[in-house]
């Protein structure tokens, strides 16, 4: 299993034709408190770069995109009662989706993580 | 200290990066014939206070007000009584505040009000959550069609033939600019409403179906039967709602399946106004209340645990989500919204359904009286306080004889569909608290007299 990355500050892990997506521990630092998320619903294909999520916080309201191509296969459903998983564990149990690739070979523009954090820190 | 306006190369400058070369080419959609082009003919081009004044005095003379002559007016604009401590209330220098005065550490005031609007809104809709205010019903039956496509991701929209032509025409206006498929249709002079029709109409592309209730021909829709056949293809019931009164005697949509309810609420405080301006009412199941537009007054505790009113759910708005917010608005239609709420809580729930008893009760004497008339017929079988009658002759001719003769006698279906000739026959006729047995007479007798004459 391979952790990648992408400047709009999500991770994806991937394993098989199966990716999960959540966003970084740099990304919930930066959005403070979050309140809400909104979750895709099981089985909307999706394409690389379309908004599927939206993490609401007390500063702002960011979309999250699907980094890949697929189907989505489940939204993390425990953040409906606890919103507050993606602060306290954002890269494990505050994961937002999953999703079942298209191509699992395509991984595109990814970043691994030497390459994200070098990313992050000239930002 | 001097304004100085912009320069003459600034504008120049302005206008080259927008693309458009004169100021007069930022208003191209402005269609030709409705520009002025020179002096208004017969008008002096200067005059002194006084006579102008008296000319004003002169011309206002000619209408006919709607309070003064028998008034069966209706289609979505009603006259009822409002109680004189409305206006009174209104004009109290604490609601007198700057524009937005949302911040909260300086408008409790205000804030509550405006909670206590959107329970009396949410409560009449029969749903969860309403919002502040919208521009009028028109807006706001767009705005509902526009959540229902963010909710089901669909861009198609069939709308009942029973529904305002004028909503239709704002929804058809803001598809062009969206996207979306508006699927109208217009209504047939039928005692049924179109509900068969919008069933099969709906299709797995169907985001939004949308109804008026009661409709523009003033029949009263199953909502129940619509909303099932619209959630089984996974649509969302829109139902717009032109006379909030009626609601005090059928059930609110919210309890027969509708997800997102609208309306115009102009009836409850607000006046005819010459037509604005008016109260858009917007309210919604929970589950979609984060695709909701407008602003949204919450409750909470302040810092020492004490009850308050702050702005929420922000994060759907244009301040902070820029384009992909819910919606443009940020504003509500705040003082109509004021006077909606005082007249509501004189009422209270009692009150309302007392006051939609009145209405039909003058509404069912005004048709029975009609129905007397040789050649005119009552199409509904079912109305609260609007229906529709069918003459021998286009009803527009009817209507202007009746104005000659003092009588405001109804709104004729021609004027709202101008092109679909089989609907000229039908008068659309409200009745209201304001309705006197005088006021049936006189237009039943001056209604006789008139289709006499063009016969």
């Amino acid at each position: 299993m391979t952790r990648y990355f992408t400047k709009e500050h999500e991770w994806i892990q991937v394993d098989g034709d199966t990716a999960t997506v959540g966003i970084t521990d740099f990304a919930q630092e930066s959005l403070g408190d979050i309140t809400f998320v909104e979750l895709p619903e099981a089985g909307r294909a999706v394409t690389a770069g379309e908004a599927v999520a939206v993490v609401e916080s007390v500063k702002a309201a960011s979309d999250v995109y699907a980094p890949l191509a697929g189907t989505i296969a489940e939204g993390n459903a425990a953040l409906d009662a606890e919103p507050e998983l993606v602060n306290t564990a954002a890269e494990t149990d505050g994961w937002l989706f999953k999703l079942t690739l298209t191509d699992a070979a395509a991984l595109g523009d990814l970043l691994d993580e030497a390459a994200y954090k070098a990313y992050i820190a000239e930002l | 200290m001097r304004y100085l306006p912009l320069t003459p190369a600034d504008r120049t400058a302005m206008l080259a990066s927008v693309g458009a070369g004169t100021i007069d080419d930022l208003f191209a959609d402005v269609p030709a014939d409705a520009l002025l082009s020179g002096p208004v003919e017969g008008l002096a081009p200067h005059a002194s206070e006084m006579a102008v004044e008296r000319h004003m005095a002169r011309l206002a003379g000619k209408n006919l007000s709607a309070g003064a002559a028998p008034f069966f007016l209706g289609a979505g604009a009603y006259k009822h009584h409002i109680p004189a401590s409305v206006d009174h209330l209104i004009q109290r220098g604490e609601f007198l505040t700057a524009y937005t005065p949302y911040q909260p550490e300086i408008a409790q005031g205000t804030l509550q009000v405006l909670f206590e609007f959107q329970t009396q809104v949410a409560r009449l809709f029969g749903v969860d959550v309403a919002n502040a205010s919208m521009y009028d019903g028109s807006t706001a039956c767009w705005e509902a069609i526009a959540m229902a496509g963010r909710v089901t991701r669909r861009k198609k929209a069939v709308l009942s033939g029973g529904l305002h032509p004028h909503y239709v025409g704002t929804a058809e206006t803001m598809a062009k600019f969206t996207g979306d498929v508006i699927e109208a249709r217009s209504p047939v002079l039928s005692a049924q409403p179109d509900d068969a029709e919008v069933i099969a109409a709906i299709d797995d592309q169907t985001g939004a179906v949308v109804v008026q209730y009661p409709d523009i021909l003033g029949r009263i829709p199953d909502l129940a039967a619509i909303a099932a056949a619209a959630h089984a293809k996974g649509a969302l019931l829109v139902v717009v709602v032109t006379e909030p009164v009626a609601l005090g005697l059928i059930e609110a949509p919210g309890h027969l399946g509708a997800d997102i309810v609208v309306g115009e609420g102009q009836s409850l405080g607000v006046g005819l106004n010459f037509g604005g301006p008016y109260l858009g009412l917007f309210g919604a199941s929970e589950k979609f209340l984060r695709q909701m537009p407008g602003r949204l007054c919450g409750e909470t505790v302040d810092a020492e645990g004490k009850r308050g009113f702050v702005l929420t759910l922000s994060t759907r708005e244009q301040h902070i989500r820029r384009e992909k917010a819910t919606s443009n608005i940020c504003t509500n239609a705040g003082l109509c919204a004021l006077a909606f709420s005082i007249h509501m809580s004189l009422l209270g729930g009692e009150g309302l359904r007392q006051l939609a008893a009145v209405n039909h009760d003058r509404a069912r004497q005004t048709a029975e009286r009609l129905a007397q008339i040789p050649g005119v017929t009552v199409l509904n079988d079912v109305f609260v306080n609007e229906f529709t009658v069918v003459l021998p002759a286009d009803a527009r001719e009817a209507v202007r004889s009746l104005a000659d003769k003092g009588v405001l006698g109804g709104v004729a279906l021609g004027r709202l569909y101008p092109q679909d000739k089989a609907l000229h026959a039908g008068l659309l006729v409200t009745a209201t608290e304001c309705t006197t047995d005088d006021d049936i007479e006189t237009l039943a007798l001056t209604l006789a007299d008139v289709l006499k004459k063009g016969a």
